[in-house]
């Protein structure tokens, strides 16, 4: 009866993002918005919340906002206005955030999410602008908060342009969400709206978790934050269904409450519920005129926005002849993708996708580095994939051969040459070929006569003398010719 | 300095224009006068004689490349913020602040500011008598046992007095015009959008604009062409172009039309003395060729229940920014939130309280409907009012206030009859239209002011109208006490 339970358990996940947009300044104000920089060396009455300071709208923001917008499919607003969250915190000058609230910037989008060879549609609620809080540093040894001995404020992050992007509970598992959270990204990073690097900051998930009741109505839904790298997206809203599961399966009830993922012992904790029993008093920000976004100038924003990764993964699959799941993997990565194309106008396209999405992709996953970060350029490739064509090399050597290359950034036929790696060609390979024919009568006799089955053997005995330094094909091709065959 | 003391700010400077008196000359007397007077009155929190001497100086120096009101010496209300002078706004939690920046329109007056000193007022702009005030109550120059009005009662008393020719006040529901009523000056309060916020410790965002308190209507037209214009930094600032609001002045109120606002005239507590006066400057109006009927605000009578919802709403966001934490008074307590509760508790006055409990139920979560947004919507009532009233006339005229100038301590315990001060002069706040408060003669021997009232951005229109008041009536500024 509980495995048959537990089977019909189904996880509704909705997520919160939100994302650092990518502009010089601030977004009320005209301080640069940096990061690790010293404390509080970016700031200015605005940001510092001084009495009388009134904030302006960072023009470039609602520019990013509304690309970010069109980007996930929502409709642009005409008519859009900036509200007060009322709150205090130190990290928090003005006592109010100035964020939006009935009235955002966009409404109603959706994203295709690949997820193995499948795409997920999720719905976008809305998205909004605000301004981030400064940072609250707790001095301890905690590091957070609760047992430290005092507090600092860095406001250098407080007023950093900050959009929220708001998804419909759509997304049926931690997996999926993990790859929501990463194609959020790789839209982000596309055009160009945020850097969207979860390390820095620069973009953040919260989750709401529940489980669908029997009769298909919504469970109570818990809210989970902290969850501040993709691994953890999927790992923290894992452990909180579990967590739910664990309550369900034993008669109890979820209670609604904010949860606090820790890595180091994978579980979710209760945050004090006090702490974020906020009646936040929204109303229009009486120092700021509502935005009026004409539809001219968000058609001119439309036609500006460059290529989304749904696009170019069809247009790979189109142009290059891609499978879809190749085209998924290279498109997933804008920088891996635009390395790609490179790679691809040089040499055949699918022998190219092979090589970046398989080998060179589990070297980068393996050194935990991003393809601009690592020392193969486009140019390596090109030759490497060239060698192998005309044949210099083997299969298997160029596979050595990527390795060097991939650790000391030196051209691949410099590395063929140093370490002899070049395929066995004309007369030797040649004599090693019909040594192996004279060496193995039968069998030669037996391809003569037309069975070809056992030239694989043969190639075997041809490879094994040449030490790897052959390439298969072209041993294959030698023996038929001497065979007659 | 008794000759230079009898001048109005414009006739003085026109003088250091042309050499006769210097500025250094015209701080000299400012500053002697306020010696001589300020332990009375009580208008300022801080007096700053050396800034005004040292900026005289410098406007002296720069004879030939300044404006013409540069050389007259100006009192600020201690709201603006003044760059390395310290602005309290009349509150305990900011006793040793100093901003780091001068606003926006004090910049515009001009780069060598002659400041006498920061205005008295009620804490955080609040109130109607200057009885509010962490720094003592400001006494009405006219009678020292009277209240000056306010919240702007230091600059007010500052210019009946004669500590400074003119002043600065702001006015939030009346905070320019009340005072000026009451002490017997000018007080202009212009159209929302036409002086910058920049600089202006907010009280209610949507309302406070920036005033000048002056002896006529002249020196407001000089003041308001020295702080008026468009500021890049207070988005709610009007980009429109600033007209030269001395040019028609004299041009007369032939053929004007003239609307007497029924309610305001014969609404309750309007004090007999004051409806008089009122009455005797329509028929003065009239005798000058204009045109004068009955103008009707139907809802004027929600005008104060909608002000003391949207007000208090935006100050109890507004004042949540003095929190103890970057600057300002902190009161040491166990952790954050203990902090935030006494400082606060310690800083703020029993009015700035009242106001921010107000607020903050009216934006609760439940009640927004019922309070914020239905004053949202009386307030949309009544600039149709006004769009409508403005069809048939050119100005609206009234009592400013519904008394003359009553005894310190008479409504301290009585919050609404001190917030009925303002009864008159909040609808022009709702609606953001510009409004004058001149005086119109006196209710035995106090002085009483009418306002006029005109449709955004007509403010040399209204000034006009103003000036055909000030020679109608009955009523000539004298140095007091």
């Amino acid at each position: 009866m509980q495995a048959q339970a537990r089977e019909t358990y189904q996880a509704v996940i909705g997520l919160e993002f939100h994302v650092h947009l990518a502009t010089t300044t601030k977004m009320f104000c005209g301080c640069r918005v940096t990061y690790g920089e010293e404390p509080n060396t970016h700031t200015c009455p605005v940001c510092l919340g001084h009495p009388g300071a009134l904030p302006v709208i960072n023009e470039k923001a609602i520019e990013l906002g509304v690309m970010a917008g069109l980007a996930l499919n929502c409709n642009v607003a005409e008519r859009a206005e900036f509200a007060r969250k009322n709150y205090f915190y130190p990290d928090l000058p003005k006592g109010y955030q100035i964020s939006q609230f009935d009235l955002p910037i966009c409404i109603g989008g959706h994203l295709d999410v690949p997820l193995g060879d499948e795409t997920i549609r999720v719905g976008i609620t809305r998205l909004h602008l605000e301004e981030d809080a400064a940072k609250n540093v707790h001095v301890g040894e905690s590091g957070r908060m609760h047992g430290s001995v005092g507090s600092m404020v860095d406001y250098n992050r407080g007023g950093t342009p900050l959009m929220e992007i708001v998804t419909e509970p759509d997304i049926p598992s931690p997996e999926a969400a993990r790859a929501t959270a990463n194609h959020i990204k790789e839209i982000m990073r596309a055009i160009g709206v945020s850097e969207a690097d979860m390390e820095k900051g620069q973009l953040r998930c919260d989750a709401n978790v529940s489980i669908r009741n029997p009769d298909g109505s919504f469970g109570t839904k818990t809210e989970l934050k902290n969850m501040n790298s993709f691994r953890f997206v999927e790992r923290g809203i894992a452990a909180e269904l579990a967590r739910q599961r664990e309550i369900l399966e034993s008669g109890g009830r979820v209670e609604q409450t904010t949860l606090h993922y820790d890595p180091n012992d994978d579980e979710v904790h209760e945050l004090r519920s006090k702490e974020f029993a906020h009646d936040y008093r929204y109303f229009p920000e009486p120092d700021l005129l509502p935005l009026e976004l004409s539809e001219a100038w968000v058609s001119e924003i439309k036609s500006r926005l460059p290529e989304l990764p749904d696009e170019m993964r069809a247009r790979f699959v189109e142009s290059y002849g891609l499978s879809a799941y190749d085209a998924g993997v290279l498109t997933a990565d804008r920088d891996l993708a635009v390395f790609y194309e490179k790679v691809a106008s040089e040499v055949d396209p699918k022998q190219a996708a092979n090589w970046i999405s398989g080998d060179l992709r589990a070297r980068l996953n393996e050194a935990g580095v991003g393809i601009s970060d690592s020392k193969v350029t486009p140019e390596h490739m090109i030759e490497l994939i060239g060698l192998v064509g005309s044949g210099n090399i083997s299969r298997s050597a160029a596979r050595d051969v990527l390795g060097t290359v991939f650790a000391s950034g030196d051209a691949p036929s410099a590395v063929v040459e140093r370490e002899g790696l070049a395929s066995m060609g004309g007369d030797a390979l040649s004599g090693i070929v019909d040594g192996v024919i004279a060496a193995n009568p039968d069998e030669a006799e037996r391809v003569r006569g037309g069975d070809k089955k056992v030239i694989g053997f043969l190639v075997g005995q041809v490879m094994k003398e040449a030490r790897g330094s052959a390439d298969g094909g072209r041993v294959r091709q030698l023996l038929l010719e001497k065979l007659g065959s | 300095m008794a000759e230079l003391l009898a001048l109005t700010a414009h006739e003085l400077a026109v003088k250091v224009e042309s050499g006769e008196v210097s500025a250094r000359e015209a701080a000299e007397v400012a500053n002697a006068r306020v010696e001589e007077v300020e332990e009375d009155v009580n208008a300022f929190v801080t007096v700053t004689p050396e800034i005004a001497l040292e900026r005289a100086s410098k406007v002296d120096a720069r004879d030939g490349d300044r404006k013409l009101w540069e050389g007259v010496p100006l009192v600020v209300k201690d709201v603006l913020s003044t760059r390395g002078v310290r602005t309290t706004c009349g509150s305990k939690m900011l006793e040793d602040f100093v901003p780091l920046y001068d606003a926006s329109a004090l910049r515009n007056f001009g780069e060598d500011l002659i400041m006498v000193g920061k205005a008295n007022m009620d804490e955080f702009a609040m109130g109607s008598s200057t009885e509010n005030s962490a720094y003592g109550v400001t006494r009405n120059p006219w009678d020292l046992a009277r209240v000056p009005g306010g919240s702007s009662g230091g600059s007010a008393a500052a210019v009946a007095a004669g500590e400074g020719w003119w002043a600065l006040g702001t006015d939030t529901g009346g905070s320019v015009r009340q005072p000026a009523a009451l002490c017997g000056i000018v007080g202009l309060k212009p159209t929302y959008g036409r002086v910058s916020r920049y600089g202006l410790i907010a009280f209610a965002s949507s309302l406070d604009q920036v005033g000048p308190m002056t002896r006529d209507v002249r020196d407001s037209a000089l003041l308001l062409q020295a702080i008026a214009g468009h500021d890049p930094r207070d988005s709610t600032s009007a980009n429109v172009q600033v007209p030269d609001y001395l040019s028609e002045l004299e041009d007369g109120v032939s053929g004007l039309r003239v609307g007497v606002v029924t309610e305001l005239v014969n609404g309750e507590g309007i004090e007999p003395g004051v409806r008089e006066v009122t009455e005797r400057i329509a028929q003065g109006l009239e005798d000058a060729g204009a045109e004068v009927g009955e103008a009707s605000l139907p809802h004027s009578e929600y005008a104060l229940p909608a002000y003391y919802i949207i007000a208090p709403a935006e100050v109890s966001s507004n004042l949540a920014r003095f929190d103890g934490v970057r600057y300002g008074l902190r009161v040491p307590a166990g952790g954050v939130h203990e902090m935030y509760r006494e400082t606060r508790e310690a800083g703020f006055g029993d009015e700035a309280k009242r106001r921010i409990m107000l607020g903050t139920y009216a934006l609760s979560s439940g009640y927004y409907d019922a309070y914020y947004a239905q004053a949202q919507k009386v307030r949309t009532r009544i600039i149709e009012d006004f769009r409508s009233a403005f069809s048939r006339y050119d100005v609206l005229l009234s009592p400013t206030s519904p008394t003359v100038a009553f005894g310190i301590g008479a409504k301290v315990d009585d919050p609404l009859a001190m917030y009925y001060q303002d009864v008159c002069s909040i609808p022009a706040n709702l609606a953001g239209i510009p409004a004058i408060s001149v005086p119109g003669g006196l209710s035995e021997v106090l002085p009483v002011g009418v306002q006029l009232m005109s449709d955004h951005f007509t403010e040399p229109m209204l000034l006009r109208a103003a000036r055909a008041i000030e020679q109608a009536a009955d009523f000539r500024f004298a140095l007091k006490p």
